[in-house]
């Protein structure tokens, strides 16, 4: 396998709803941050890869207006997946593996704002047996929470403590839209969403945008002085049926865990896990075996900020860039997709 | 900056969907108040049914019957209904794995209050007045009275 | 067993509100005074229209508001002779890229006033203006292009632009 790094990321400031800018307004500065971070001129990169779900703007393609941010005269080699930016992101290394290129620019967009962003998500379930019904995503995470107090492994506080955490290593995070320093008990003190889940168990809605450059080998080395190198990268999927899955494990995250290399014998340092929901957090940390001495989601994570389509990509730039920044060695980054954490990656990264 | 121009959107579709056999003969149990299920290739009873089966991808196609009677496994109780709800009082979404399958469907509890919702009740389905064929021929789930 | 369904009606409906950003809006509130505005490209100089805040080519932020005339060149053009459900005008109708005065990409909008079969490239044309009391933030505030009675446009002035 060829030896692939982030080099850069770069991300927007994630708002409730970003009134004054469109898509496109809103990404040019995230690809131009990225991009010159990267220390790769435009004109050299080898690939671009974009994340993005048009159900967010109900528009057919309308993640095309999105290549304005890029531009692309003469023609690019270009590429998108209607998927959080993590999968863009998993293409493009693909890609960097054929030998031809060295450099891919991987981005992810979406405002969650423009529609009713519980309803959309309802849009990816079965649609003869289940959409029909509408069950938001809210009642569908509700449903996996529900599963997991009743597997006897964790309790209400137990969510309220991740969201806490979430809020106050937030604080610290510049781009983060939800911040603070709530008690646990005032957090619980407050009503039920869709039981068991209460608004702080619940990922904002945000707009937004994040953009990432990889290099491959000398090219990294060459424009990097200390490169997240991606050692491991695998996605695994689930059955469809709800009703056919043991919704208080991720079995997809552990496969795809194991597959990435996570269970090498060397420690991470940080996990930047994509759990939309509190709950799902201890889903995936047990799923990955991931001990007390991993620091989980530095960044406030996707309670902090939740740009849907984006949210993933921002936790392997996250993780990459703690690497990058050296106060990292060894990272773990995860992203979801699909109804209660259908379809999970995980990208193991490594300073050297 | 002054106001920010918006402009409101509507995306809509009539969608119908042809189902085949298989759904076909779920949705066609439902409008004679009846609930069938498919047997997956170790024999397991998958509700409602599947083409193919999701560890062999065995194309399925035996059907089996299950009662419209069983037991609640997740649930959430939703105290606010969403204007695109089942039900515009308080209600319960939940998985519900009917006597005789061996995965839960997801619909809809009217349990009245949420005090008596719990993971193992008995639910039985509430059929629609007219069944049309199609998933809201059960209008909802109501509890079954503890014996 | 009674009949096997063949089919299930599952219909959707979801409600947006779009925002119409920096660039769009200026385009947009230029119409209420009868301006058409596009932006000009720092790096390649273009003007495009209308504008969306960054230069498809170039990929860089476009800030420079350049008013473009009202009169321009027809570069291409579809006749529509299929009706469908919301269709504004009765076909047979013609929709036409007008290349404005001042402009380096088409603008799309509706041809009227001229025998479809009249329809051409390089034809000169002139916006016609909704009243006072009907400009909106919206293309609509032109009511639809007309030929203006110039010559046609020489294939030079416009080749490039196709």
């Amino acid at each position: 396998m060829r030896d692939v790094a982030v080099v850069s990321f770069a991300q927007s400031p994630y708002v409730r709803q970003d009134l004054d800018r469109n898509e496109v307004e809103m990404l040019m500065p995230v690809i131009t941050g990225a991009i010159e971070r990267s220390g790769i001129p435009r004109k050299e990169i080898g690939f671009v890869v974009s994340g993005s779900c048009d159900y967010l703007a109900g528009q057919p393609f309308a993640f095309v207006n999105a290549l304005d941010a890029v531009g692309a005269w003469p023609p690019i080699a270009e590429s998108h997946v209607e998927m959080d930016g993590a999968w863009a992101l998993y293409e493009a290394w693909v890609r960097l593996q054929c030998g031809d290129v060295d450099s891919a620019l991987v981005y992810a967009f979406g405002k969650s704002s423009l529609g009713d962003i519980r309803d959309v998500l309802t849009l990816q379930l079965d649609p003869y047996y289940v959409a029909p019904l509408w069950p938001d995503s809210v009642s569908i995470a509700a449903l996996q929470a529900r599963a997991l107090l009743d597997s006897g492994r964790y309790v209400e506080r137990d969510f309220a403590e991740v969201a806490a955490r979430s809020r106050r290593d937030a604080t610290a995070n510049p781009a983060a839209q939800v911040k603070g320093a709530d008690a646990v008990d005032d957090l619980l003190a407050e009503p039920y969403i869709a039981s068991p889940l209460r608004k702080h168990d619940c990922p904002p809605i945000s707009d937004g945008a994040a953009a990432v450059v990889l290099a491959a080998g000398d090219v990294a080395r060459s424009v990097c002085a200390r490169p997240a190198w991606i050692r491991g990268i695998d996605h695994r999927i689930e059955a469809h049926a709800l009703g056919a899955r043991d919704l208080a494990e991720s079995p997809s995250t552990r496969t795809a865990g194991e597959r990435a290399g996570a269970h090498n014998g060397r420690a991470f340092d940080i996990a930047e896990l994509h759990a939309p929901f509190s709950h799902q957090e201890l889903i995936l940390r047990d799923a990955l075996g991931l001990d007390a001495g991993v620091r989980i989601n530095p960044s406030g994570g996707a309670l902090a900020a939740n740009a849907v389509m984006v949210a993933g990509l921002a936790r392997i730039g996250e993780a990459a860039m703690r690497i990058i920044e050296g106060e990292a060695s060894r990272a773990l980054a995860h992203a979801t997709s699909g109804p209660a954490l259908q379809q999970n990656l995980v990208c193991v990264m490594e300073a050297s | 900056m002054p106001e920010p121009l918006t402009a409101p959107h509507v995306l809509e579709y009539p969608y119908t969907r042809s189902v085949g056999p298989v759904m076909g003969a779920f949705f066609a149990a439902l409008r004679e108040r009846r609930i069938v299920g498919v047997r997956g290739s170790d024999g397991r009873v998958i509700v409602p049914p599947q083409e193919y089966d999701p560890t062999t991808s065995e194309a399925l196609g035996e059907l089996a019957d299950v009662a419209d009677a069983g037991t609640v496994t997740a649930w959430t109780w939703i105290s606010a209904p969403r204007p695109k709800h089942p039900l515009q009082r308080p209600f319960a979404f939940a998985l519900i794995r009917l006597d005789g399958a061996d995965t839960a469907m997801l619909h809809a509890v009217d349990a009245g209050e949420e005090q008596v919702m719990r993971t193992g009740m008995r639910v039985r389905a509430c059929w629609r007045e007219e069944p049309r064929g199609d998933i809201h021929d059960i209008a909802c789930f109501e509890r079954e009275p503890e014996p | 067993m009674s009949d096997p369904v063949m089919v299930i009606a599952t219909p959707i409906r979801l409600d947006y509100t779009y925002t119409a950003g920096q660039a769009s809006s200026r385009f947009l509130r230029g119409l209420t005074e009868r301006k058409l505005l596009g932006q000009r490209c720092p790096e390649c100089r273009k003007v495009y229209i209308p504008p969306r805040g960054s230069c498809p080519t170039c990929g860089v932020p476009t800030a420079e508001d350049v008013e473009c005339k009202d009169t321009g060149t027809v570069t291409t053009f579809c006749v529509v002779n299929i009706p469908f459900p919301g269709q504004a005008i009765r076909p047979p109708f013609v929709a036409a890229s007008v290349l404005l005065d001042g402009a380096d990409i088409a603008l799309f909008h509706l041809l009227q006033e001229v025998d479809v079969q009249q329809a051409r490239m390089g034809m000169r044309v002139e916006a016609l203006w909704v009243p006072d009391e009907e400009l909106r933030p919206s293309m609509e505030s032109i009511r639809y292009f007309r030929p203006s009675g110039e010559p046609d446009a020489p294939y030079a002035s416009y080749k490039d632009h196709l």
